[in-house]
């Protein structure tokens, strides 16, 4: 009998051991499958931040870059732009911007870090469209006579002032997105990132 | 007896198989060597990148190389605006394609794809990069010695300066370029070096998993042997 | 000897005893294990040999898993992206770079081609050695000429998916070949490409066929050659029939179970072969421009031949028989009874079990005649497979077609000196 074991023991210990290490092997050998499934570079490189210089950008300009496949703007907001904001505000859904549409620190009356300069993701929180520039105060452009300039979405006709506020009483539920974003220098804005330690 | 059999019908078909093969210079760089594949990012970027795409390399990939993305922001991107970005050209393949007849291929994988039986791809772009010379009757003004009528100029003559074919058909250098001949071929090396990593930018690492890979698998063998012996005690 | 009446598993209270018991009344476990494995009594004197089937089988999982990942990221689009490249060519190098470890996955995929037809090389000569297609295992070895020829066509669809230089001309070529049939070849060849040239339309049928259709009959036939294995028992390298002499417990007295026995032999061979194999993917994943062949680097171009084709080399022996055959015959031209000399090649594999006529299975029993034979044509399949490397030339060309005759000779005298070669009588006992 315990010779019979002494055999037994020993193929035993052999057999665990073998499974053992042959397992470390197959454990490993999943690992590139695995990861394989993970976002590629191309996905990466995709989603990455946007650095954008906006040195040659003129008060009452605005430019679009792309982010994530999604278009977001920088508007060069001049005086006369900013001074419509407070003056909307009875007009505005969320005039203090209290819902949680922009980081903390775009958390105030322009929606930005610098007040002239408005980053916000051009896609209406409605139903996805990208809303049209109507810049021009009054019926211009096709808008009512007391209008004092902003956005329009084309689709359902939710508007925006230059600050991205959405109208009370209009389709859109909310404010347009700030996304993350810092000034990496004075004229450089990167776009998809918070800054770092901040 | 078989082998020498074999060997014996072998002989004769490698000698008549080997004909019509072309004298390759053998690339004397290794894609090891970080700063010259520093330079040869260079290099590409300035005189190749013009025409040719690297489309399949994108420019943050080399930070392997040793550099830093801003490095590489600074002086080796012009034709993006991201470091994810693959190396395009700034010309698109349908235009190149009205200016030359033909689009200039993509350059990322061509050291794996020159290769032959007369030398690996290294060797065919380091002998090939060296080997253009003057030639009035080609609309380019250039030729090359084993690449004849080719469609390319010659990008680098300002480093290398001209070479012509004298009476022997051999290559001689008849107005000298900026750069001395052994640190133009230094150069090309270089570049080579950079496409060579190009082809295949995991090459070293794939190397090194190989050994750990190996070296797993002779232990794995230790143990799987000793079960086979272990159990087959029992037959007779 | 598989599923024979073997009890089902009684309970023996325990929660795992009830559980097993409960699946037994419902699915023959215990005896598909006992059938297959632990009571399948398998001779106790395998060599080396007799590695290659298992390993095949390893290769297959392989090939499915890498397989199943591959196509996660590989694209059948011939048309051009914004760089002026097709994007199935793009997506392989978008494999090859972007995707984590996609580089990987893939030369394993790309290596474990060549290693599959390798391996089934070898496992098929085993069976020309010794026997093993014959009497009564003749129907194992039909169903294995069917996975042959599956396995070339999947090798074949599979082989256009990189849309390289290579990929575009060797499917070019090869459909072509069916264009050599008289009235229908034309017709016949539009259909399969479903295009005037090789298209975007062939690439997409040859992946179809390529990831699902090939595979299903490929796993199906695999079962089917096991399971008939199982039935008849397996051969040996003495050619004995084991289950004639049985103790009194009906156990062939040469025969152990096979497993643990040749699980853990199988075991050392599998992990041997993954040390051949994982050298070759590490350190040469190209095998020296046969494995992936160099101009394959390049994008299809349909405008452009590349100077030297040549099928992988898996495909070069049976490609030289074609290219063999230079002579018009009954008023069809060469390119037609290349194209039949070529399938006949591989489809005379199957007829080997009545081919022979010796009375001995195994080589080691075998005369002078058969051995100087079974020789002759490894040499010459080996001498094939080269030439069909290389350009055409002179002397390439006769002797191909010397190695083709000696190809063919193997089979088609076999009738005759299977029958008047020597031999010693087999033992009715296997040999150590």
């Amino acid at each position: 009998m315990s010779n019979e074991c002494k055999v037994d023991c020993g193929r035993r210990r052999l057999v665990v051991a073998t499974a053992a290490v042959g397992g470390v092997g197959a454990v490993a050998a999943l690992v590139p499958f695995v990861s394989s499934m993970l976002p590629s570079e191309r996905a990466k490189a995709a989603g990455a931040p946007v650095e954008v210089d906006i040195s040659k950008l003129e008060p009452g300009q605005m430019m679009t870059v792309e982010w994530r496949g999604k278009p977001v703007w920088i508007l060069h907001r001049n005086q006369e732009m900013l001074e419509t904001l407070p003056k909307l505000d009875g007009e505005m859904a969320d005039p203090k911007s209290d819902k949680k549409m922009q980081p903390d620190y775009a958390k105030n009356g322009t929606r930005s870090i610098k007040p002239e300069i408005l980053v916000t993701v051009g896609i209406c929180t409605h139903l996805g469209c990208s809303p049209s520039s109507k810049f021009k105060k009054g019926a211009d452009e096709g808008m009512s006579a007391d209008w004092l300039g902003g956005f329009l979405c084309p689709c359902h006709g939710s508007t925006f002032d230059f600050a991205g506020r959405v109208y009370k009483a209009k389709p859109a539920p909310d404010n347009l997105e700030v996304p993350p974003h810092y000034y990496v220098a004075d004229n450089r804005i990167l776009i998809g990132e918070d800054k770092k330690g901040a | 007896m078989k082998k020498i059999l074999i060997a014996l019908l072998f002989a004769p078909l490698m000698a008549f198989a080997a004909g019509g093969s072309v004298h390759l210079d053998k690339w004397p760089g290794s894609v090891s060597d970080k700063p010259a594949l520093q330079n040869g990012a260079k290099l590409f970027v300035n005189y190749c990148l013009n025409c040719h795409g690297a489309s399949y390399l994108r420019y943050n990939k080399l930070t392997e190389l040793g550099l830093t993305e801003q490095q590489i922001k600074d002086n080796l991107m012009f034709t993006a605006e991201k470091i994810g970005e693959p190396m395009r050209i700034a010309a698109r393949a349908g235009e190149q394609k009205q200016w030359f007849g033909a689009a200039p291929p993509d350059l990322t994988v061509i050291a794996r794809a020159r290769g032959s039986a007369d030398g690996s791809g290294a060797d065919w772009l380091y002998t090939y990069l060296r080997q253009f010379y003057r030639d009035e009757t080609r609309p380019t003004g250039w030729n090359n010695v084993i690449f004849e009528n080719v469609g390319m100029p010659h990008i680098l003559w300002e480093l290398q300066g001209e070479q012509v074919l004298n009476k022997d058909r051999k290559l001689e250098l008849a107005v000298p370029g900026k750069l001395p001949p052994k640190e133009y071929d230094q150069a090309v090396s270089d570049l080579v070096g950079f496409m060579v990593w190009m082809g295949e930018p995991m090459q070293e690492q794939r190397k090194q998993l190989g050994w750990i890979v190996l070296a797993f698998l002779a232990v794995l063998f230790v143990f799987a042997y000793k079960l086979k012996k272990e159990y087959w005690k029992d037959i007779k | 000897m598989a599923n024979t009446n073997f009890e089902k598993y009684k309970s023996d209270g325990s929660l795992q005893g009830n559980v097993l018991e409960w699946v037994d009344a419902r699915f023959p476990l215990t005896a598909s294990i006992k059938g297959h494995l632990t009571e399948y009594y398998a001779p106790k004197n395998f060599n080396f040999w007799y590695f290659f089937g298992s390993l095949a089988l390893l290769v297959l999982v392989i090939q499915i898993v890498t397989g199943i990942f591959l196509v996660m990221h590989y694209k059948p689009d011939a048309s051009l992206n914004a760089d002026g490249v097709p994007v199935a060519f793009a997506s392989v190098e978008y494999i090859m770079r972007d995707v984590p470890w996609g580089w990987m996955i893939r030369y394993m995929h790309s290596t474990g081609a060549s290693a599959f037809f390798i391996v089934v090389y070898l496992h098929m000569f085993r069976g020309l050695m010794y026997g093993s297609y014959r009497k009564p295992r003749e129907l194992t070895w039909l169903f294995g000429v069917g996975i042959f020829l599956c396995l070339m066509g999947e090798a074949f669809f599979g082989y256009l998916l990189p849309w390289g230089q290579m990929s575009f001309w060797g499917a070019q070529v090869i459909v072509n070949l069916f264009s050599a049939i008289p009235f229908v070849g034309e017709p016949l060849s539009i259909w399969l490409r479903g295009d005037f040239v090789i298209g975007d339309a062939t690439l997409n049928r040859f992946f179809s066929f390529h990831v699902i259709a090939f595979p299903l009959v490929i796993i199906g036939l695999i079962a089917a050659h096991i399971l008939a294995l199982h039935e008849t028992g397996s051969n040996n390298p003495d050619g004995v029939e084991i289950k004639a002499k049985k103790d009194d417990k009906g156990i062939p007295l040469d025969g152990i179970p096979f497993h643990p026995y040749y699980t853990v032999k199988d075991i050392v061979g599998v992990v041997v072969f993954l040390m051949v194999f994982s050298a070759i993917m590490f350190f040469s994943p190209e095998g020296g421009g046969y494995f992936l062949e160099r101009p394959n680097f390049y994008p299809a171009d349909p405008l452009k031949t590349p100077p030297h084709i040549a099928p992988v080399w898996y495909f070069t022996p049976f490609y030289s028989i074609l290219r063999a055959v230079v002579w018009p015959i009954f008023g069809i031209d060469a390119k037609f009874w290349g194209v039949v000399a070529m399938g006949a090649s591989v489809v005379i594999f199957a007829f080997l079990p009545w081919l022979d006529r010796s009375p001995v299975k195994s080589i080691r029993y075998r005369g002078p005649i058969y051995k100087a034979f079974l020789t002759l044509f490894v040499i010459s399949f080996f001498i094939l497979g080269y030439l069909g490397t290389q350009s055409p030339s002179y002397w390439g060309e006769k002797i191909s077609q010397l190695c083709s005759l000696i190809y063919f000779g193997f089979f088609l005298l076999m009738p005759w000196y299977s029958k008047v070669d020597k031999y010693r009588p087999a033992p009715d006992r296997v040999t150590k």
